[in-house]
């Protein structure tokens, strides 16, 4: 991680893209630890998907050595977010999940494939 | 070391899970499990007529044994015809393993024949699901199928095997273990006092059951804090049995179709305290002013249920049988006079009215009359309609796992062959299906299966020649437009059964219907008995969809 050369000068928040505003409601960022394998994905989606829920933006990347993988996902806080996040919680492929701030950075530094 | 193909060791799984029945269909894509299977010892291989009917026979007996029943069928259109009765056991909550044949993993996503994406149809009807892409990942797929299926909140669980997995050779030094449960999730003790604090100092409590109570096994605990607490006791659809309907606290079911006085009860509860059920729309009614004044205590296993309707004070995530026992010793016997005499007072004023329950060609005379001939051992079974909610209105339901019924996704086809599963998987008793004519269609296929297992199955059927809730519903609330809800052409459903092999007895022209009813009841082997009823018969009360509870029509 080598946070200093992007973040020191502009504020994290900056470089989150920017996503259609609902509601000013709040981003907020999801981290999930999962299983990998094909599927995953298409579990979690589909969480979100029947219940008109929009996912703003989804980074997968498998970590350490490969039978897991982490995905971000980057949401807006509604009054339903703590419900999906319980059902996300009780799909079995689904580890643990963390519940980050808008402005994690995660996000952010993917700015410029986005211009 | 073992050597044997994938379809094999499938086989050799589900024996050391205790599985003797599955239910199924064969087709090309599934051809080396039933090769396996044809040299089972163990397995007894049920064939259905169609897939629903194979998963309706796998929840059937699911349901009366509490454990994962397994069905097979093969791919693309056999597993398209799986879904329903996947989700329809996603909705209850019932353990189940399905099955699947694919095509061979080469061909998987070139629109092979009798392809369809059955792992990815089946992701939001099951608890889970595999799609088995090596013989060796059977090893851990198979037992985790089983210990997803019924650990926590039951569930069902699909699994994909591709046809060229079936026939792969695997090595192996030993067999996994047999799965059980896992165990069920710890819980706070502090909040199983907060709860215990809550019903002691309630004044108006209602202790309110649902399906949960009886996965768990715990009716008799729910029962044993009504009694020690004073505690009015309703049961969703999903929980009848729980506590027997003609206990002094027990004030049947409530929501769109329960008694006036139980919906009016639970308005004036101070305190409402909901044990393994969840607050679904059909019991609840418009969510804002169901139970207006009470606190909630919310107890389930499924985390994300609490809250998600109706916040509760007081919420245990924990397995209902287990927080009960907790529970129990904590809550101080009390006599709450006052309450049981007002709600008494209520039931009096309010009861559940019954007309013509004397009459055996009427619907609630002649759920008495099959009740009459029968005592508490006996399964009852009912498809979706009218005489659903009449027979859960009126049956005399005394104990957990006696009422199956499909209460989430409401489908209509469930009855018959859930009622062939339950008399496969419990052979000493009588298995009665409630139906209607719309429903009994929808899987009358299964027909042929009942008579070639012989199974001790009646069905009651309830012809009204029409589809009668929604006739009723277009009668209430569509201005009496009544719209392909009437089958114009009569159908001779007995001449059908008899078609099929089956037994058929019609009470119309019987000049003691009770009498024939009662032979037809206690001769063994699977009978049709039919009975017209008036589709200008509706089910009272009613709250309109949307509505809150407090406005029940009739």
């Amino acid at each position: 991680m080598s946070e200093q050369n992007t973040s020191a000068t502009k504020p994290l928040s900056e470089f989150i893209p920017e996503v259609p505003e609902h509601n000013g409601f709040h981003k907020v960022v999801l981290e999930l630890g999962v299983a990998n394998h094909p599927g995953v994905m298409s579990h979690i989606c589909g969480l979100f998907a029947r219940r008109a829920f929009n996912v703003e933006g989804i980074l997968c990347m498998p970590v350490g050595t490969g039978s897991t993988s982490r995905i971000w996902l980057l949401v807006f806080e509604d009054q339903r977010l703590e419900k999906m996040i319980k059902q996300v919680e009780k799909l079995e492929d689904v580890l643990y999940v963390n519940k980050h701030a808008g402005e994690h950075p995660v996000f952010g530094r993917l700015d410029e494939f986005f211009q | 070391m073992m050597q044997m193909t994938g379809a094999e060791l499938i086989v050799k799984l589900l024996e050391r899970q205790d599985i003797r029945t599955i239910a199924g269909v064969p087709g090309g894509a599934a051809l080396p499990m039933y090769d396996a299977l044809s040299k089972s010892e163990q397995i007894h291989h049920v064939l259905c007529r169609h897939e629903q009917g194979a998963g309706f026979i796998a929840q059937g007996m699911a349901r009366v044994s509490g454990r994962p029943e397994v069905c097979l069928a093969s791919s693309g259109p056999g597993a398209t015809n799986l879904v329903t009765a996947i989700a329809d056991a996603k909705l209850d909550s019932i353990p189940m393993i399905a099955l699947t044949g694919q095509v061979p993993l080469s061909m998987i996503g070139t629109d092979a024949f009798q392809e369809v994406d059955t792992y990815g149809l089946t992701i939001p009807i099951t608890k889970h699901n595999f799609l088995v892409r090596s013989a060796k990942d059977l090893l851990d797929v198979v037992p985790a199928a089983f210990r997803i299926a019924m650990s926590d909140r039951p569930g069902p669980v699909l699994i994909d095997v591709p046809k060229d997995v079936q026939n792969q050779m695997v090595s192996f030094e030993e067999y996994p273990d047999v799965v059980v449960p896992d165990a069920a999730p710890s819980f706070d003790i502090a909040a199983v006092e907060e709860a215990a604090k809550l019903i002691e100092a309630a004044e108006r409590p209602v202790l309110y059951l649902g399906g949960g109570v009886i996965h768990s096994g715990a009716a008799h605990m729910a029962v044993t804090l009504a009694e020690q607490a004073s505690l009015p006791t309703t049961m969703t659809l999903m929980a009848l049995g729980a506590m027997p309907m003609d206990h002094p606290l027990s004030l049947g079911m409530l929501g769109m179709h329960g008694a006036r006085y139980t919906n009016y009860v639970l308005e004036e509860a101070d305190l409402l305290i909901c044990v393994g059920a969840r607050f679904d729309d059909r019991a609840i009614g418009k969510t804002a002013e169901f139970c207006p004044n009470a606190r909630i205590i919310h107890i389930d296993i499924d985390r994300s249920e609490l809250h998600k309707v109706k916040d509760a004070h007081v919420a245990i995530a924990g397995d209902v049988g287990q927080v009960l026992s907790e529970l129990l010793p904590r809550v101080k016997p009390q006599l709450r006079k006052r309450w049981l005499s007002h709600v008494e007072s209520l039931k009096g004023r309010f009861p559940l009215a019954m007309p013509g329950v004397d009459n055996p060609r009427s619907p609630y005379g002649l759920i008495h009359a099959v009740a009459n001939c029968l005592d508490d051992s006996a399964i009852i079974t009912s498809d979706v309609g009218q005489h659903q909610m009449w027979v859960a209105q009126a049956y005399p339901f005394r104990r957990s796992r006696q009422w199956l019924n499909s209460g989430g996704l409401g489908t209509m086809g469930f009855g018959f062959p859930a009622a062939i599963g339950a008399a496969l998987a419990a052979p000493d008793r009588t298995v009665v299906c409630f139906s209607g004519d719309g429903s009994l269609k929808m899987n009358i296929q299964e027909m042929a299966t009942a008579a070639q297992e012989d199974v001790n199955v009646k069905i009651v059927l309830f012809n009204n020649q029409s589809l009668g809730l929604v006739h009723q519903q277009q009668s209430m609330f569509y201005g009496k437009r009544i719209m392909a809800s009437r089958y114009e052409r009569p159908t001779d459903f007995l001449k059908i059964a008899e078609g099929f092999g089956m037994r058929a007895v019609d009470l119309d022209p019987a000049p003691n219907p009770r009498a024939t009813l009662a032979e037809a009841l206690t001769t063994p082997g699977p009978c049709l008995i039919h009975a017209t009823i008036d589709p200008n018969e509706f089910v009272y009360p009613m709250v309109p969809p949307g509505a809150a509870n407090s406005e029940m029509i009739g």
